[in-house]
């Protein structure tokens, strides 16, 4: 079909379904995160839009959320890590453990997230010096040495009992406008977490960092041919995702007042499976934070919705599995439309 | 005048393999040299060599009139030698404005100095002057280049390799990987590099290319000079000869530009 043969109506429809397919592109998740609201609503208009289910589930998605955030930097630049469920364990048990021996409130905190960076750096350097060929193994094998050591400091049973400072962030919340039962109420958590999420989008989306991982993502060589450290940028996303499970490790020491050595098994998968319904690619390079968050929230209310229609946990998980391959397979459908 | 470029005695061996004997190599400003050969004759060392990414056994590089020896591509870089690879070396997941600036981003202070945030705006506006000033045509500097034909990515990639003052840009292979029409289009883009002063060589298999575009020729076979010709003073079969080894120039006969062509 010539230039001068195409019609000012096939320029229009043309256009408009570009826009659809960016709009579609962009938001896809997000339409489907409001139909899903919508549905609940409607499903269930006594119990799931009240202030008491929603702060709940704020509350029972933040730990999730922390999770993600850090599981997706790391898939940003085609990598995973599997050993964050670990790593919660281990920074939780470690702030119980330093609480209960005394040491000062801010030491515990601060030696709890050194943990997990610490952590963090040895899954990059598996990578980066031991040039091990793929972060799978490195942090599959820490998923195994996080848990070890946690079992050991702890003796295999849980720390219990935690001072106020250090639940604060875990269980508290913050009380806002309205009146006795429908008083409006944001879990700590929940700040904490929303506050994670805008310091990685202005991290990932303003700074050159920020660039350089989506680009280590994309084109690693191109990355190096552009005089960036590919090594550096492996090391500092797998120290941030050790960070974010530390994170969620004081979140849940927090919500369940102690640090138990079971903690966050399986957790890495909750927070794999967010990071891709919310649209990340698993080859690196792309995915948006607030798609992430997306993915947390389509992930929480799906568990939210199902439990108040009394759907069994079990088919719960059937559910979620169905919805991570819905989630990339639209992409796969989209992937096969030509752009241009 | 003096060259950009001057590369004498240049020898480099990997084990037994001897890549490059006695090599030399000249270029001037804003000149356009075409650097042919078979495969193994050297070129791509050569380049490598010029570069910084290898270490040349014996041999003297200078570059803007001075003696240089760069112990990485990022140091000639910076000093104002530019590559643009065969596979364009673009991250096809970032826009083009990224690509352009990757590894270079501008910055502009935030809160107070503390932060270092990247400045879209400016980088956006030069994205956009730089195609501009080689008059490439492409819709918006914020196309992600996987959607860009093969033709686009390359000006892109030579759009890249301008926008820090480069004095030689050296392309490998620019045209293998594209359609007919896309050739004229960066063949277009690499004469208008000779307008801004940038000198360029190219290696290339593809002749008719080399004819279209260059100020001179070079020929290398099995890491040696096999001869030099200015373009408008030979024919293609004369250079293809001197590839293959039919024709071969007396080592003291090698010319050299005295200036820009």
């Amino acid at each position: 079909m010539s230039e001068n043969m195409r019609e000012p109506v096939d320029d229009i429809v043309h256009a408009t379904s570009q826009l659809m397919r960016s709009l579609l592109d962009r938001y896809g998740i997000v339409i489907a995160l409001v139909v899903m609201i919508v549905a609940l609503t409607l499903i269930k208009p006594d119990y799931f839009p009240t202030v008491g289910n929603l702060t709940n589930v704020a509350r029972q998605i933040s730990f999730n959320a922390m999770l993600a955030l850090g599981e997706f930097i790391v898939i940003l630049t085609a990598g995973i890590d599997l050993s964050v469920g670990s790593v919660t364990a281990l920074s939780m048990v470690t702030l119980a453990i330093l609480s209960h021996s005394g040491v000062p409130d801010v030491v515990a905190l601060l030696a709890a997230l050194s943990i997990g960076g610490l952590c963090g750096l040895l899954n990059g350097w598996g990578l980066t010096k031991l040039r091990l060929p793929h972060p799978f193994i490195s942090t599959l094998a820490m998923l195994n040495i996080a848990r070890g050591i946690t079992f050991l400091i702890s003796g295999g049973v849980p720390v219990s009992g935690l001072p106020p400072t250090l639940r604060f962030f875990g269980s508290s919340d913050i009380y806002l406008f309205g009146e006795g039962d429908n008083r409006f109420v944001i879990p700590v958590s929940l700040i904490v977490v929303l506050i994670a999420y805008v310091i990685a989008w202005v991290l990932l989306t303003r700074t050159r960092t920020g660039r350089h991982v989506y680009a280590v993502g994309g084109n690693p060589q191109a990355a190096r041919y552009s005089g960036i450290s590919v090594d550096r940028v492996h090391n500092l996303v797998y120290i941030l995702c050790g960070l974010t499970a530390a994170m969620g490790g004081i979140l849940l020491a927090g919500r369940t007042n102690s640090g138990y050595p079971n903690a966050g098994t399986g957790a890495e998968l909750d927070a794999i499976a967010a990071v891709i319904i919310g649209g990340a690619s698993f080859f690196g390079g792309r995915g948006t934070v607030i798609g992430t968050f997306v993915g947390v929230l389509i992930m929480g209310l799906l568990r939210n919705g199902l439990n108040l229609m009394d759907v069994s946990a079990f088919w719960q998980m059937v559910v979620i599995g169905v919805v991570i391959i819905l989630a990339v397979y639209v992409d796969v459908l989209r992937q096969r439309v030509p752009q241009r | 005048m003096a060259n950009v470029v001057e590369m004498y005695n240049v020898f480099k061996s990997f084990g037994p393999v001897q890549a490059l004997q006695n090599v030399e190599l000249c270029l001037g400003y804003g000149e356009v040299l075409g650097m042919v050969g078979d495969n193994a004759a050297g070129k791509s060392t050569l380049m490598k060599v010029l570069t910084g990414a290898y270490t040349p056994d014996s041999g003297t590089i200078r570059f803007d009139d001075q003696q240089v020896r760069w112990a990485s591509p990022h140091e000639s870089r910076l000093a104002g030698i530019e590559m643009v690879y065969q596979d364009f070396a673009l991250a096809g997941n970032l826009d083009i404005c990224a690509n352009i600036f990757l590894g270079r981003e501008a910055t502009q202070p935030f809160l107070g100095g503390a932060l270092r945030l990247m400045d879209e705006k400016h980088m956006e506006e030069e994205a956009r002057r730089l195609l501009e000033r080689l008059k490439i045509e492409i819709r918006s500097v914020r196309l992600k280049v996987e959607n860009l034909s093969g033709g686009q990515r390359q000006a892109v990639a030579i759009a890249r390799s301008t926008a820090f003052q480069a004095k030689v840009v050296i392309m490998d292979e620019p045209t293998a990987a594209l359609a007919v029409k896309e050739v004229a289009k960066v063949l277009e883009i690499i004469r208008g590099l000779k307008e801004h002063n940038i000198a360029v060589i190219i290696i290339s298999h593809r002749l008719q290319d080399i004819f279209q575009v260059c100020d001179r020729i070079m020929v290398l076979r099995q890491g040696r000079n096999v001869g030099e010709r200015l373009v408008p003073a030979t024919t293609m079969d004369e250079i293809v000869g001197m590839i293959v080894g039919a024709k071969e120039d007396a080592p003291d006969s090698i010319r050299r530009v005295a200036s820009g062509a």
